[in-house]
């Protein structure tokens, strides 16, 4: 069988799903009403005057986790064709598996150890 | 293994005696599955937002919607056109074209997952070889609108919120891609069809939650935490951040978040459906209800019955976990951002990945139970 064979179907429903908020969007472009002021475009801030921007730097403490997350994301993706063909592979891959999550173990008790996973 | 009904052959091939040839044919069916998938999704959500507010209703002791249609029914109907008709608003600080594009990348991607849910042996959108691999990929794209919408807005809360969406779903893609992987690892397959297949013939004794009690849980819970429900809500928690990366959306932009959180929540309800609860499988075995009635052989009204069963038992294993989402949502309290970070890399990862090993050798060792 030809390895792509159904995928004509995943463009076509791409298509079909981006109809879904393009029609949405352009319903209510033609129905709502529309009114424009300086006072309902400011930014929403519990009712007080706004304070400065939001495009700032600070610190997002969640780039540790980010990082770690691109390592364990390459490794699913790694360890997908080994699940899908471990019937044919056996006891050797079983192995091979058992080896390679316990490299990312250890990389991930280093990270704990490290404290790269707490909040603080 | 009975094939059941086959739409798609019987109506390309019923257009073909009309004389079209065989690729228009195809071309003229193509959108059919599609469209009625979507609209399919659609009630789907109506039905859930209903769901939601009436068994809201009851657990608080209050009657809910009951006004609008029968047992108010038609009120999610009134709220999605009563949002048609709102203004839109775009915070003069914004960024235009980021803040509109926000909830349209979040929306296309639920919807496309569609795609593989399957409600019988042939009623699917396409059988494809990735299967639930396109799933997790498709999930993986929502994270990336909600940054945008949250940083587009250029509001301290949406921008939180935002940060908070997409470090929450990246921490539980992991546990969720590594509990569909024992599954996977079980049916050699990633085709949404096998996986169901492989836990047929033995009723309710052959579905993946008994040799997946583990995963089950791992897997609802990440779910969860994907679709933002309560006890996982933080990017949206209302009494810290407004209402997170929504807090600037208004109209049309606010209800394709809505409709996309609920569409979310009913996918991950089918596909919990699908990989543990034996997808369109009825809990007796079909084989014994055949030979209890005394009908062996296949004939066209059986099949109806039968397709119409599979749906029919695929939505009620899909409703009965949105009920207890909702039910969650009015039991347990949210947890803390520290709290959500711990679990998600401090537990469901090393559990996870425990899992994983655990299948693959229980596998190695029981080829029989473990789909050797």
């Amino acid at each position: 069988m030809f390895v792509l064979s159904g995928y004509e179907y995943l463009l076509g429903f791409t298509l079909v799903c981006s109809l879904v908020p393009i029609l949405a969007l352009t319903a209510a472009k033609l129905l709502r009403p529309s009114r424009r002021g300086p006072e309902r475009r400011t930014t929403y801030e519990s009712g007080m005057e706004p304070i400065g921007g939001a495009w700032i730097q600070f610190n997002i403490r969640y780039y540790m986790f980010a990082l770690i997350f691109v390592i364990f994301d390459v490794e699913t993706v790694f360890l997908y064709p080994w699940a899908v063909a471990f019937n044919q592979l056996g006891l050797l891959a079983f192995l091979e598996a058992l080896v390679f999550i316990g490299i990312l173990v250890i990389g991930l008790v280093y990270a704990w150890r490290k404290g790269a996973l707490e909040w603080s | 293994m009975d094939q059941g009904i086959d739409l798609q052959q019987t109506f390309i091939q019923s257009l073909m005696d009309l004389g079209l040839p065989a690729g228009a044919a195809k071309t003229v069916w193509m959108p059919l599955p599609m469209l009625l998938m979507i609209i399919g999704a659609t009630v789907g959500v109506l039905v859930s937002v209903w769901l939601e507010r009436k068994i809201s209703a009851a657990v608080q002791q209050r009657v809910g919607p009951e006004f609008i249609g029968p047992l108010g029914v038609l009120a999610p109907v009134a709220d999605g056109l009563k949002l048609i008709f709102k203004e839109d608003t775009v915070p003069a600080k914004a960024d235009p074209l980021l803040f509109t594009l926000g909830p349209v990348i979040v929306v296309i991607p639920v919807f496309l997952s569609y795609l593989i849910v399957p409600f019988g042996q042939n009623l699917i959108v396409t059988n494809v070889g990735m299967g639930v691999f396109v799933w997790i990929a498709l999930s993986s794209v929502v994270p990336i609108g909600l940054l945008m919408s949250g940083y587009a807005s250029n509001n301290k809360y949406a921008l939180l919120g935002g940060l908070r969406a997409a470090a929450q779903s990246i921490s539980y893609e992991i546990p969720l891609a590594l509990a569909v992987m024992a599954i996977v690892l079980m049916s050699n397959s990633l085709s949404t069809i096998d996986i169901v297949n492989q836990q047929s013939g033995y009723g309710i004794l052959g579905w993946n939650i008994w040799r997946q009690p583990i995963g089950f849980v791992i897997f609802w819970i990440a779910a969860l935490a994907e679709c933002e429900r309560i006890p996982f809500d933080l990017p949206e928690a209302e009494e810290e951040l407004v209402a997170g990366y929504q807090t600037e959306y208004s109209g049309m932009k606010f209800a394709l978040f809505y409709l996309g959180s609920y569409v979310n929540l009913v996918l991950s309800a089918l596909m919990v459906a699908v990989l543990y609860l034996g997808g369109w499988e009825l809990p007796i075995p079909t084989a014994l209800i055949a030979n209890w009635l005394g009908v062996g052989e296949t004939n066209a009204w059986l099949e109806i019955v039968g397709a119409s069963l599979g749906i029919t038992m695929t939505l009620l294993k899909a409703y009965f976990l949105v009920f207890t989402a909702i039910l969650l949502r009015w039991t347990v309290p949210r947890v803390r951002i520290d709290q959500l970070l711990d679990l998600g890399w401090k537990f469901l990862l090393p559990i996870s990945l425990v899992n994983l090993l655990v299948t693959a050798a229980l596998k190695i060792a029981f080829p029989g139970a473990f789909g050797g």
